[in-house]
């Protein structure tokens, strides 16, 4: 708990980390109340064909759609779908890649390798080139663009924990706990893995990021939950017909797509400075 | 002798690599719920000319069988024929090809003779206006979705300005076929015209994939610059009288490029994942708009195709980075 107070205030001090963290706060207050913060939350299933892409005013903040739902309204919708989206490929690709990397790292030889070159693998290929083929293969659906995101994310993870790991290797409390006879499980899980939590903090940050913006490019693609979710990067794909008269609709759901990851990104910059005492003193003598 | 010995071993991880790849896209491509031998049949094929159709095509034989004669066929640079076009896979990518390397090369040209200049700027004038715009720039160039960049792109200065042409890549004839780059055969064949042309219609797909590289490159050229100003050599060349501009634009730079070397590998991921995209938005008639289009007509051999050739493309310039990596930085050939 104490740990935690201490980044956070930390976080507070840096101007952009404390950006990221608003943004990220904006995001999951859009989505928790999205229901009462938005001005026609019945728009993301109903119709109202006489409404159809009216442009921003008083009664419509963001405009109006092609089936004269309310942009805004939408969007606020999205962001659940974002989150959900974000939350559980990052995490499926935790469960996945740390404990590979875990493993990988702390022993040595063909197994180590081999895991290590079906990581590589995976990473051989740009991540939305394979996320679309796998997305595509089983079908457009929320659960399946979150499978592909996390089946292709993984690998990241796996790396980051394998060269931590293996960093960590030579360490005397590693060697000393090892010597008094410590289970692999023990020593890995209790001892290696507390000390190696801040990359994979920072790691699943960004992770977070380049998860939403590539489900968003999948959604655009027309892989992504099939309408009349409220998506983001489908909405965008939508809106494109109807440009350049209709700009408000393709213009609102981007925007969101950016802040949300810049917030990520921001926050992951600012934690790898205030986690990673190593890099914040060299980045403090660099910015003067 | 310890580049040799690089470049065999990391040739030696090739093979496995690019096999494991090979198991991995043949798995997911063979995986497909949708029939796509009886998409190619057609509506009115009865149920007797589908098999014979899949027979004819080999998919009725087991998979490991089909993955044998897939590699084999790989190794004669033959990767079979694609369900939708009936061509020859190779040839359809083979002609596709220059349109992507167009503009990827272009996207590349242009964020690094962008963007470690703006880098190294970034990092003598810290903390002035430049450097902050600049950090607005990188922060923003690795949280837009290229495709939004792409569309807005396209209303502003297409749709609402008429500055540029809204997609393709020519309109009208294109220039003699020489080496299949308009630019290039365009500019040998003196079409001056054509060459206007082909090059608006290059400017936005260009720029848009180029905006993430560039934050990219700047971001890593800064942080590299700041990092060696600090050295002891960069003290020493100080005190020895030489001039800044030498200093800095020879041997600061020569050492900071060590890591932006690293990261153009990268880069060169970002580029050729942003290309899928942004040749859809653009309706480029590139490999990235033949993946998405095999993708959604399920032409699962064209789909392999692609994915082979990425992968493949991304492994040798790898390579080729570690490579240059030994050559650019003096110390590593030493150790």
């Amino acid at each position: 708990m104490k740990t935690a107070w201490f980044v956070l205030s930390r976080l507070a001090r840096d101007r952009s980390a404390l950006l990221g963290l608003v943004l990220i706060a904006l995001l999951v207050v859009a989505a928790a109340l999205a229901p009462v913060l938005s001005t026609h939350p019945d728009d993301v299933f109903e119709l109202h064909p006489s409404e159809r892409l009216r442009a921003p005013s008083g009664a419509h903040w963001l405009g109006t759609d092609r089936m004269g739902a309310d942009v805004y309204s939408r969007l606020l919708f999205g962001a659940r779908i974002t989150i959900l989206i974000g939350i559980i490929a990052v995490g499926a690709s935790l469960a996945i890649g740390v404990p590979i990397g875990l493993v990988a790292g702390y022993y040595h030889g063909w197994l180590s390798d081999s895991l290590m070159r079906v990581s590589d693998i995976f990473l051989a290929v740009p991540q939305v080139v394979l996320a679309i083929a796998i997305a595509q293969t089983l079908g457009p659906s929320l659960p399946n663009v979150i499978l592909a995101l996390s089946v292709t994310y993984w690998p990241w993870f796996a790396r980051v924990v394998y060269a931590e790991t293996r960093a960590l290797e030579k360490e005397i409390f590693v060697e000393s706990t090892a010597a008094l006879g410590a289970s692999p499980w023990r020593l890995t899980v209790l001892h290696v893995l507390p000390n190696i939590a801040s990359p994979i903090i920072v790691r699943a940050s960004i992770g977070m990021g380049f998860t939403i913006l590539t489900a968003a490019a999948l959604g655009f693609l027309g892989l992504g939950p099939p309408p009349p979710t409220p998506e983001w990067g489908r909405t965008i794909a939508e809106s494109r017909e109807f440009l350049p008269d209709a700009w408000w609709y393709a213009t609102a759901p981007g925007l969101a797509i950016f802040l949300t990851v810049m917030g990520f990104n921001l926050l992951g910059d600012g934690l790898r400075d205030v986690l990673d005492p190593r890099l914040r003193r060299s980045r403090t003598a660099r910015d003067g | 002798m310890r580049l040799l010995a690089l470049a065999l071993h990391r040739l030696l991880w090739f093979m496995p690599t690019l096999l494991g790849l090979l198991v991995v896209t043949f798995v997911i491509s063979r995986i497909i719920p949708a029939d796509p031998v009886a998409l190619v049949a057609g509506e009115t094929a009865t149920p007797a000319q589908v098999e014979a159709l899949r027979r004819d095509l080999g998919y009725d034989r087991p998979l490991p069988v089909q993955f044998v004669h897939y590699v084999a066929g790989l190794v004669r640079g033959d990767m079979g024929t694609s369900l939708f076009t009936r061509r020859p896979i190779v040839d359809d990518l083979l002609h596709r090809l220059p349109a992507t390397i167009e503009l990827t090369v272009v996207a590349m040209l242009v964020s690094v003779l962008a963007g470690i200049p703006l880098g190294v700027l970034s990092a003598l004038w810290r903390n002035s206006v430049l450097d902050h715009a600049l950090r607005v720039i990188t922060v923003s160039g690795l949280a837009i979705a290229s495709f939004w960049l792409g569309i807005m792109l396209q209303l502003l200065f297409a749709m609402r300005l008429g500055w540029t042409p809204l997609n393709g890549r020519l309109q009208g004839f294109p220039p003699r076929d020489l080496t299949g780059f308009y630019l290039l055969d365009a500019a040998l064949t003196a079409d001056w015209g054509t060459f206007a042309a082909a090059l608006q219609h290059l400017a936005l797909p260009a720029a848009t994939l180029a905006f993430p590289a560039l934050a990219t490159l700047v971001r890593f050229t800064r942080a590299g610059v700041l990092d060696v100003m600090q050295s002891n050599f960069v003290l020493y060349e100080r005190a020895m009288g030489l001039p800044r501009p030498l200093i800095v634009w020879k041997y600061i730079l020569r050492s900071a490029l060590t890591s932006t070397v690293t990261q153009i590998g990268l880069l060169f991921g970002i580029l050729l994942a942003g290309a899928v995209v942004t040749e859809a938005v653009f309706d480029w008639p590139g490999i990235g708009t033949y993946a998405v289009n095999s993708i959604v007509r399920s032409d699962y051999n064209a789909v392999m195709g692609f994915t082979v050739w990425a992968g493949a493309i991304f492994i040798v310039v790898n390579l080729l980075v570690d490579i240059a990596h030994t050559l650019v930085d003096p110390r590593e050939r030493t150790t």
